[in-house]
């Protein structure tokens, strides 16, 4: 008994202290109260109806992006955590494992389950409006996709109180992570949990390489397609051939932790740094895939809000096949200092230059369409506006690190935090949140407050930038990275405390977006005409939020920005009123695909505490799922001509 | 479940599928058994390993992902010539990079 007591604390972490505490109390509250209301309101049955069982592109989208901002709340209290911990000279309020294990979670949540899932949630919301289809090519593979991405995020977040978070930092290098070094369940958590998400995100990636392909409407070319369109197509190129790379380097340090492999130990005869060069043939394409949707986004932002067609179409296309092609060949840059020999390091320091060369033309491209432009400074434009001087602070340090010798200095400095803070932040984040004030009528037909939404901008950009513009003069000043406290002589102490200062004002912006959400839900402007930018692509054209068939009748495209062409002439969505509608054919919801991932969570437990029987119930329980999918037959439905006219009707469009 | 989108509904029993998964699953078995049970020289074994590994690339390819059929424009043909891009920058990539390891080990 004595003994099941001691395993008992240490596994639920309760002789960790009052941070691990606290949080159980509050994940017992939150979960008492979720359900709570659910029953009391009776809408476990809605739930289960409307959104877990769903198929509908939209609203796997929504769900993404609802996940999304959980994740970055997380994160962000991590990088709270950490700022705390960092803001004076010999601070003591985390200690050296729990600040380890805290920028671990931090990065790997906000590129893993924030930023994948934001940008996705994206490709969900807009791609099929944007190109005139009714779903994606493969409904049932999105659901999957998304429950495995949640699975994912739930087994990772679990990490933090049952078993001890990882510590590896999110970049997880070998030797340090094998077992004989860090031991326990932690670096399993993170294994086990990309490799469930990475599943989910290279069926993603398939899907949306289908869609494009081949579910434009007729008339919709390549070179018509919207510019968020196009990022999307290249970014899911890069994901089908970037994730799989992951997916071996995860597996073989799996092999290696739970039964005793050594691909990656100096012992018989592995290679440590095998491990690295693998990790960044994915991470390196990994930045592109959550930066080019971005670049997609702030295109639509900057040709709506400028009144203007967006301003050189076919270079902006080259620019992305050229980014595409070039992340593949710049991954070294990441480890330079390994020494791999001045011919590796002289390469791909090369290569990594020549990025900026397209990134550049895209940066002329959206001043250019600007340029005399009627231009509009709603919340949505104003993040694409600040994008653009931020993240090419972040950009032109990116070519400071890309040259070798110098990169020796700068080398896992906070420079290089500064660096990667102001492109991730500076483009991804900002585009997610241009994005979120841009497509939030067309989720949910209601605007966000336009005046909460400057708030937030400007708390959030002012934070952002006293929080990281000091850290390259702190990174020149020898500060480095991962460092979880420092002596008093270095002369770091105020820059450190300001830099706190400015990321407690980012913490306050995010309140107040998330009170613009709450606001908005109750009072905000409704939306009733589908069209509240006067903007110029597809996705407006269709009513907001668009009904489950997105089209009542599938459009014919005439050019580039259709949905402005189709204003400009007079023309309505629907077409010509003496054409009857036609019975549109939809697929099935199906409840499968989160049972399935529920199975993932079994198998996955199973691998994080090595309990051989756990994981062979969740591994089975994944076959027979999918087993079962195949013998399924009835897998789809018409919705009648009636219905159609009824809800086209409703939204007053016959 | 769009207009332009034909049904494929697939008759008769699945034999391409049967055999490309015992094939990928012999090809598997081959290589752990050549890894675990025998005892010949790596470089022997790593060449067999990558001989293999081609042949399970090539079941996937034509068993199961349909590489040879198509409708209208044949899109997978311009992605493998990418496929074989990336394949070949990964492998000579990472050798040339990891080559250092005969200086300094």
């Amino acid at each position: 008994m004595g003994n099941f007591r001691e395993w008992a604390m240490h596994f639920f972490m309760l002789d960790e202290g009052p941070l691990i505490w606290t949080s159980d109390v509050l994940i017992i509250l939150a979960t008492i109260g979720i359900i709570a209301v659910l029953s009391y309101f009776k809408l476990w049955k809605w739930l289960w109806d409307n959104w877990l069982t769903t198929v509908d592109h939209k609203k796997i989208g929504i769900m993404y992006l609802i996940a999304a901002i959980l994740m970055l709340f997380r994160g962000g209290t991590d990088g709270l955590l950490l700022r705390a911990q960092l803001a004076w000279p010999n601070m003591h309020f985390l200690n050296a494992d729990h600040y380890d294990q805290i920028f671990t979670t931090h990065g790997t949540i906000m590129i893993l389950f924030m930023a994948m899932p934001a940008i996705i949630g994206f490709f969900n919301v807009a791609v099929p409006l944007q190109i005139g289809c009714r779903d994606v090519a493969f409904p049932y593979l999105n659901a999957i996709s998304f429950w495995l991405f949640f699975a994912a995020a739930m087994l990772f977040n679990l990490s933090f109180v049952v078993g001890g978070s990882p510590d590896g930092g999110w970049t997880s290098y070998t030797p340090y992570v094998e077992n004989a070094f860090d031991p326990g369940p932690g670096e399993n958590y993170f294994l086990v949990a990309l490799q469930i998400t990475g599943i989910g995100t290279i069926a993603t990636g398939v899907n949306f390489l289908v869609t494009i392909l081949r579910m434009r409407a007729p008339g919709m070319t390549l070179m018509r397609m919207p510019m968020f369109t196009w990022s999307v197509f290249i970014t899911s190129i890069i994901i089908v051939f970037a994730f799989p790379v992951l997916t071996v380097a995860l597996a073989l340090l799996l092999i290696d932790r739970d039964f005793g492999s050594h691909f990656f130990t100096v012992s018989a005869g592995g290679m440590p740094m095998q491990y690295v060069n693998l990790f960044w043939i994915w991470g390196h394409p990994e930045v592109y895939i959550v930066i080019l949707p971005a670049f997609g986004i702030f295109s639509e932002v900057f040709s709506t809000f400028s009144r203007k067609r967006l301003f050189g179409y076919s270079a902006m296309v080259v620019s992305m096949v050229a980014i595409a092609i070039l992340s593949f060949v710049v991954w070294v840059h990441h480890f330079f200092t390994m020494g791999a020999g001045p011919g590796v390091n002289s390469f791909f320091g090369v290569s990594t230059m020549a990025i900026a060369i397209p990134t550049g033309v895209k940066v002329f491209n959206w001043l250019f369409t600007m340029h005399k432009g009627r231009l509009e400074y709603t919340s949505a434009m104003l993040w694409a506006v600040g994008f653009i001087p931020n993240f090419l602070i972040g950009g032109l340090t990116g070519v400071m690190l890309a040259v070798p010798p110098a990169d020796y200095q700068y080398h896992n400095s906070y420079f290089l935090v500064s660096h990667f803070h102001y492109v991730l932040i500076g483009g991804t984040v900002f585009g997610v949140f241009a994005a979120l004030y841009y497509w939030w009528p067309k989720m949910f037909g209601v605007l966000l407050n336009e005046r909460l939404g400057k708030w937030h901008f400007w708390l959030f950009m002012i934070g952002f930038n006293i929080c990281f513009f000091p850290m390259y003069f702190l990174g020149f000043m020898g500060m480095t990275r991962r460092v979880y406290t420092y002596p008093a002589g270095y002369g770091w102490g105020v820059i450190n405390l300001i830099e706190t200062f400015g990321a407690v004002l980012m913490g306050i912006g995010f309140l107040v977006f998330a009170f613009n959400i709450l606001w908005s839900a109750r009072y905000g402007e409704r939306d009733t005409t589908g069209d509240p930018w006067d903007a110029r692509t597809l996705e407006w054209a269709t009513t907001s939020p668009a009904p489950t068939y997105n089209f009542a009748r599938i459009p014919e495209i005439k050019g580039r920005d259709a949905w402005w062409i189709m204003k400009k002439n007079g023309e309505s969505i629907n077409g010509p009123k003496d054409i009857p509608f036609e019975p549109i054919h939809m697929p099935n919801d199906s409840g499968r695909p989160i049972i399935m991932s529920l199975f993932f969570f079994i198998a996955g437990a199973g691998f994080v505490f090595e309990w051989w029987i756990l994981a062979i119930i969740g591994l089975a329980g994944v076959l027979v799922t999918m087993a079962l999918r195949s013998f399924e037959y009835d897998d789809h439905h018409y919705i009648p001509v009636e219905e159609i006219e009824k809800t086209e009707a409703a939204a007053g469009r016959l | 479940m769009e207009t332009n989108h034909k049904f494929h509904q697939e008759t008769g029993f699945p034999w391409k599928h049967i055999w490309g998964l015992i094939a990928s699953l012999v090809l598997t078995a081959i290589a752990f058994w050549l890894a675990l049970a025998t005892h010949q020289p790596p470089a022997l074994v790593i060449t067999v390993i990558v001989i293999l590994g081609v042949g399970q690339l090539l079941v996937q390819l034509y068993m199961f992902m349909h590489f040879t059929e198509s409708d209208d424009k044949a899109w997978q043909v311009p992605t493998i010539y990418f496929a074989i891009f990336i394949a070949f920058t990964v492998v000579a990539g990472s050798i040339w990079i990891m080559s250092f390891k005969a200086l300094v080990a």
